[in-house]
C-alpha cells in the first residue's frame, strides 16, 4: 500500500510517520542514546542484539501463521520449553556424571533436532485439530495446550534443570561461521524459507486468503481444516527449532525456559504489522516487530532503566503499537 | 396537529456505488396499518433504516406529528416512540425474556444508596407487557428457548414498552406458520386500535391486501405512489412493483442451448423448511434463471449443489454420470462454480489484492517445481481477465475492497473463470451493482452461455430474469412451482408462481 506512493510529499512524510511511530520513536531513542553512550554503537552489542533477536524471531515467525489466519498461539513458549528440555536431556556430554539418561549413547545433533521438530509438530498438530475440526477459539485451545505442555515438561523432566550439553551442541548457539553468529545464519535462512511460503507458494496464499476472509476461502474450494493444521504444525516445529537453539544458548534446560515468550511474539508480530483482523503480515514486518522489542529491552538497559521498570515500558509499547494499528484500520473503513 | 403521524419525505440514501433511495417518500396515518411493497432491492429496508436511525440519511426530512425531528440513532429513535422489529431478530439469546425487552433501561432500585437492577418490577412488567401481546411464557425463560414466533412476539412487546407511536415490522411473518401469522394479526389489529401506526414490509400479496390500510410502493429506490389498500388488487401491485421499461436493457440472446449438461433428482436438504424435491435440467449453453421470493430458499439449493450445505437425497448428474458432492472442492473439480450471493461475506477478500483475489481459486494450476507459484503466468491470468472482463483499476495489486461493486463482481466472475467451468451458478450476480455495470455483468452472462457454458442465475429481479433467461425455474418455499419457457414468462406469471403457496393458504 505504501509503495503505491513514491514520490515523498509532506502528506506522504506524515503517513508514514504515522504508520510506523513505534519503529521511528525506537530508531530516534537508539540514535540519542548511541550519541551519548558511544559502546552502544559496538560490534559487541549489535552481535549480542542479532543473538538475542535470533531465536524470538523464529518463535514470532511460527506464530504468525496463527495471527495472519486470525487465531493465536499461546501455547507457543511452552513448547519452546519442552523442545528445550527434550533437545538438552538428548545431548548431554557422556561423560557428564548426572545425566538424564545414564545409558543413552552419544546421539548426533541433527537427528536430536530431527526428534524435536517432529515432537513439537505433533503438539501443533494437535492444535489445529482441535481449532479445525472442534471449532474451538484458537485462544482457548492454545491456551489450554499451554498448561498441558507444561504439564508433560515436568513430568518429563521431573522438574529437574539439566545442564552438561555436549560441545558440538552447544557450539551451534555460540559458534561463528565465517564471522558471522550460527544463530543468526540459522534465524537468517528461517527467515528466507517463511518469506518463500508466504509469497511463493500455494500454502501463503491459501493463508492470506483464510484470514481475509475464511467463509470466501471455503467457497473457493480451499481446504480451511487442513490448511489450519499445517500451519498450527509448522509453527509448533519453529518453536521446537528456537527451544533447540535456546537450551545451546543457554548451556542448558528447566522447565520455565521460554515462559510467555509467546506474548512477546504476538506483540512483536503486532507491532510488526501483522493485523489482528486476519489476512494481513510480511516476514519483514515481523522482523522489524521484534527487532523493536529487542532494541527496547537493550536501550533501556543502556539508559540505566532497572529492570522492572523494563516490563511496565513493554507493557506500554504493546498497547500503544495494537491502538496505532487498529487505528489505521478503523481510519480505512 | 398534523393529518399524518409521521412523514418521510424527499430521503436519499447512497451506499459506494449505489444508490438506495432516491427521493423516497412516506406518510402514515395515525392508527393504521400501512404496507411498504417492493421488489428485492427496492430501498424498503433501507428506508426504514433511515426511519429508524441505523442509517444516515444523506438527504430528506422526517416529521413527527408535524415536527420536524433529527433521528441520529435507534435510541434516539424508541425515545421518539419510533420502535422497529427486524428482518433478522437481533437478541440476546442467553438472558432471560425480561431481561431482553429491557435491555439498556433496566428498572433500577436503591438499596443503601447503591442502584441494583430490580428484577421483581422487571419480571412483573414483562408479564403484563407478554399477556398484551398474548404470549404465555415465563419472563425468566431464556430468549433461546422460545421459537421464532414467539421470540418476535417478545420483540413487539419490547416496542410496546417503549410506548411506541410507530411500529415498524419487517418481513414478520416471513419465518412464521400461518397460525402464528393469525396470532401476529390479532396483536397488530389491537395495537391500531390503541392508535399506533405500523409500517408492514411483506411480499406476501394476500396478507397485505388483509390487513393493510394504506400501501406504498417503491420501485429502484423511488416513490411510487401510495394508495388506499381497498382499491388495489394482486395484479395491480405487482404491476406497479415491477413496471418498468425493459426494451435494451440486455444484451440480445445469441446462445443456443444444447444437450442436457447437468441433472438435479428429487434434491432435498436436511432441513425440513428449506428445498425439498427440486428436480431440474440445465442444458450446455443455457442461462435458466431462478425466481422467488425471499424465503423460497433459491440459495439454499445452489449452495447444496456446490456442497456448501448437506443435502439429505437426491442425486446431481453431470453428463450423464453421478456426482458426489459434500465440499466446494469437490464440485470446483467437477467444473462447477458459484458465485455467491453476499459478496462481502462468502466472495472477496477485501485485504487481499485483485490478482490474488482472481488467482485464489486455481492456484494449483500455476505451481511449477512442486511448490512455487509462477507469478508471470498468474499475472498473464489477472492482466488477461481485466482486460476482458474491463475491470477498472490502476492495476493487479490494488486491494479489491476499494473496487466498486460491479467491479468486485467481475473480479469475482474472473476467478471463475479461469478454472474453465462448465457450469456457472450466479446467486443474483447484480445485486448491489450500479445499473450501468450491470449490462456489464449481462454482457459477460451472455457470452459465456454463447461460449457453450451451462448457467443457473438466482436474480430477485424480474426484469432481469425475463430479459436473460432462457427458461425460468420458479421456487415458493423450498419447493418448484414450475419452470416457464421464454413465451410464458411473465412478471404475472412469474409472481404467480412465487406466491403459489401463500396465496393458497
Amino acid at each position: 500500500m505504501d509503495r503505491a506512493e513514491k514520490r515523498i510529499t509532506g502528506k506522504s512524510a506524515v503517513k508514514f510517520l504515522e504508520n510506523n511511530a513505534i519503529t521511528v520513536l525506537m530508531m530516534v531513542s537508539a540514535i540519542i542514546v548511541g550519541l551519548f553512550r558511544p559502546n552502544f554503537f559496538s560490534q559487541a552489542n549489535f552481535t549480542n542484539l542479532a543473538v538475542n533477536t535470533a531465536v524470538r524471531f523464529i518463535i514470532a515467525l511460527g506464530v504468525s501463521g496463527c495471527l495472519i489466519t486470525k487465531g493465536t498461539d499461546l501455547s507457543a513458549g511452552r513448547v519452546v520449553g519442552l523442545a528445550a528440555c527434550v533437545a538438552a536431556t538428548l545431548l548431554q556430554n557422556p561423560a557428564y556424571n548426572d545425566r538424564f539418561f545414564p545409558n543413552l549413547p552419544s546421539l548426533n545433533v541433527f537427528v536430536v533436532l530431527i526428534i524435536v521438530m517432529l515432537v513439537c509438530a505433533v503438539i501443533g498438530a494437535v492444535n489445529g485439530s482441535v481449532i479445525a475440526f472442534f471449532k474451538v477459539p484458537p485462544f482457548i485451545a492454545t491456551l489450554g495446550m499451554q498448561t498441558l505442555v507444561y504439564g508433560l515438561c515436568l513430568v518429563y523432566t521431573g522438574a529437574q534443570p539439566i545442564g552438561g550439553l555436549k560441545s558440538e551442541y552447544t557450539a551451534i548457539a555460540n559458534g561463528k561461521l565465517f564471522g558471522i553468529p550460527v544463530l543468526f545464519l540459522i534465524a537468517f535462512f528461517s527467515a528466507i524459507f517463511m518469506w518463500i511460503l508466504y509469497n511463493k507458494t500455494k500454502h501463503g496464499k491459501y493463508m492470506y486468503a483464510i484470514g481475509g476472509n475464511e467463509h470466501a476461502a471455503e467457497v473457493s474450494g480451499i481446504n480451511t481444516k487442513k490448511m489450519k493444521i499445517r500451519i498450527y504444525a509448522l509453527a509448533a516445529v519453529l518453536y521446537g527449532l528456537a527451544g533447540y537453539l535456546l537450551a545451546a544458548k543457554s548451556g542448558g534446560a528447566s522447565v520455565n525456559m521460554g515462559m510467555g515468550y509467546e506474548l512477546e511474539a504476538i506483540a512483536a508480530c503486532t507491532i510488526g504489522g501483522v493485523s489482528t483482523n486476519g489476512g494481513v503480515g510480511r516476514v519483514s514486518g515481523i522482523l522489524v516487530g521484534v527487532l523493536v522489542f529487542e532494541l527496547l529491552k537493550i536501550l533501556l538497559q543502556f539508559v540505566g532503566v532497572e529492570s522492572s521498570y523494563t516490563y511496565v515500558v513493554q507493557g506500554i509499547v504493546i498497547i500503544v503499537a495494537v491502538a496505532l494499528d487498529l487505528r489505521k484500520y478503523h481510519i480505512k473503513k | 396537529m398534523s393529518e399524518y403521524r409521521l412523514e418521510m419525505r424527499g430521503v436519499t440514501k447512497t451506499f459506494p456505488g449505489v444508490r438506495a433511495l432516491d427521493q423516497a417518500e412516506l406518510k402514515l396515518r395515525p392508527g393504521t396499518v400501512h404496507a411498504l411493497m417492493g421488489e428485492n432491492g427496492a430501498g424498503k429496508s433501507t428506508l426504514m433504516k433511515c426511519m429508524f436511525g441505523i442509517y444516515k440519511m444523506d438527504a430528506g426530512e422526517i416529521y413527527l406529528d408535524g415536527e420536524k425531528i433529527v433521528i441520529s440513532d435507534p435510541l434516539h429513535a424508541l425515545k421518539r416512540g419510533i420502535a422497529m422489529v427486524h428482518q433478522e431478530l437481533q437478541p440476546i439469546p442467553e438472558r432471560s425474556v425480561a431481561e431482553n425487552i429491557f435491555l439498556g433501561r433496566y428498572p433500577m432500585r436503591r438499596i443503601l444508596g447503591i442502584p441494583f437492577v430490580d428484577h421483581k418490577t422487571m419480571n412483573e412488567r414483562t408479564t403484563k407487557l407478554l399477556h398484551e401481546v398474548q404470549l404465555q411464557i415465563d419472563p425468566k425463560e431464556h430468549l433461546g428457548n422460545l421459537s421464532v414466533s414467539q421470540m418476535q412476539s417478545v420483540e413487539i412487546a419490547k416496542a410496546i414498552s417503549a410506548d411506541c407511536k410507530v411500529l415498524i415490522l419487517d418481513e414478520p411473518t416471513s419465518s412464521l406458520t400461518s397460525h402464528e401469522t393469525e396470532a401476529l394479526f390479532r396483536i397488530i389489529a389491537s395495537l391500531k386500535e390503541k392508535g399506533v401506526s405500523i409500517v408492514y414490509i411483506s411480499h406476501k400479496m394476500d396478507e397485505i391486501l388483509r390487513i393493510s390500510d394504506e400501501v406504498t410502493i417503491m420501485r429502484d429506490g423511488k416513490y411510487i405512489g401510495t394508495w388506499d389498500a381497498k382499491e388495489l388488487t394482486i395484479d395491480m401491485i405487482i404491476t406497479k412493483m415491477v413496471g418498468r421499461n425493459l426494451e435494451n436493457l440486455y444484451p440480445p440472446h445469441k446462445n443456443k442451448p444444447g444437450d442436457v449438461v447437468l441433472e438435479v433428482e428429487d434434491f432435498s436438504s436436511i432441513q425440513p423448511h428449506s428445498f425439498q424435491n427440486v428436480s431440474f435440467k440445465l442444458r450446455q449453453g443455457e442461462i435458466l434463471g431462478v425466481g422467488g421470493l425471499v424465503g423460497a430458499q433459491r440459495t439454499e439449493l445452489v449452495e447444496a449443489l456446490f456442497g456448501m450445505r448437506a443435502h439429505k437425497s437426491g442425486g446431481i448428474r453431470l453428463n450423464g454420470a453421478r456426482l458426489n458432492i459434500n465440499r466446494p472442492e469437490d464440485a470446483i473439480g467437477k467444473k462447477i462454480a458459484l458465485l455467491t450471493e453476499d459478496r462481502r461475506k462468502t466472495g472477496i477478500f477485501g485485504v487481499l489484492s485483485i490478482a490474488d483475489n482472481i488467482a485464489v481459486a486455481s492456484l494449483r494450476k500455476y505451481i511449477k517445481w512442486g511448490f512455487w507459484l509462477d507469478r508471470k503466468k498468474i499475472d498473464g491470468l489477472v492482466s488477461e481477465n481485466m482486460g476482458k472482463l474491463s475491470i477498472k483499476a490502476p492495476s493487479g495489486k490494488t486491494l479489491i475492497q476499494t473496487l466498486s461493486g460491479g467491479n468486485q463482481q467481475k473480479v469475482i466472475f474472473s476467478r471463475w473463470l479461469a478454472n474453465d467451468p462448465d457450469v456457472l451458478i450466479l446467486d443474483e450476480p447484480t445485486r448491489g451493482i450500479d445499473v450501468g455495470a450491470k449490462y456489464e455483468i449481462y454482457t459477460i452472462i451472455s457470452n459465456l452461455a454463447e461460449q457453450g457454458k451451462s448457467i443457473i442465475m438466482i436474480s430477485s429481479e424480474m426484469g432481469e430474469l425475463i430479459g436473460m433467461s432462457d427458461r425460468i425455474m420458479v421456487m415458493c418455499a423450498g419447493r418448484v412451482t414450475g419452470i416457464l419457457s421464454r413465451d410464458e414468462a411473465t412478471q404475472e406469471s412469474i409472481m404467480t408462481l412465487a406466491t403459489q403457496f401463500s396465496q393458497e393458504g
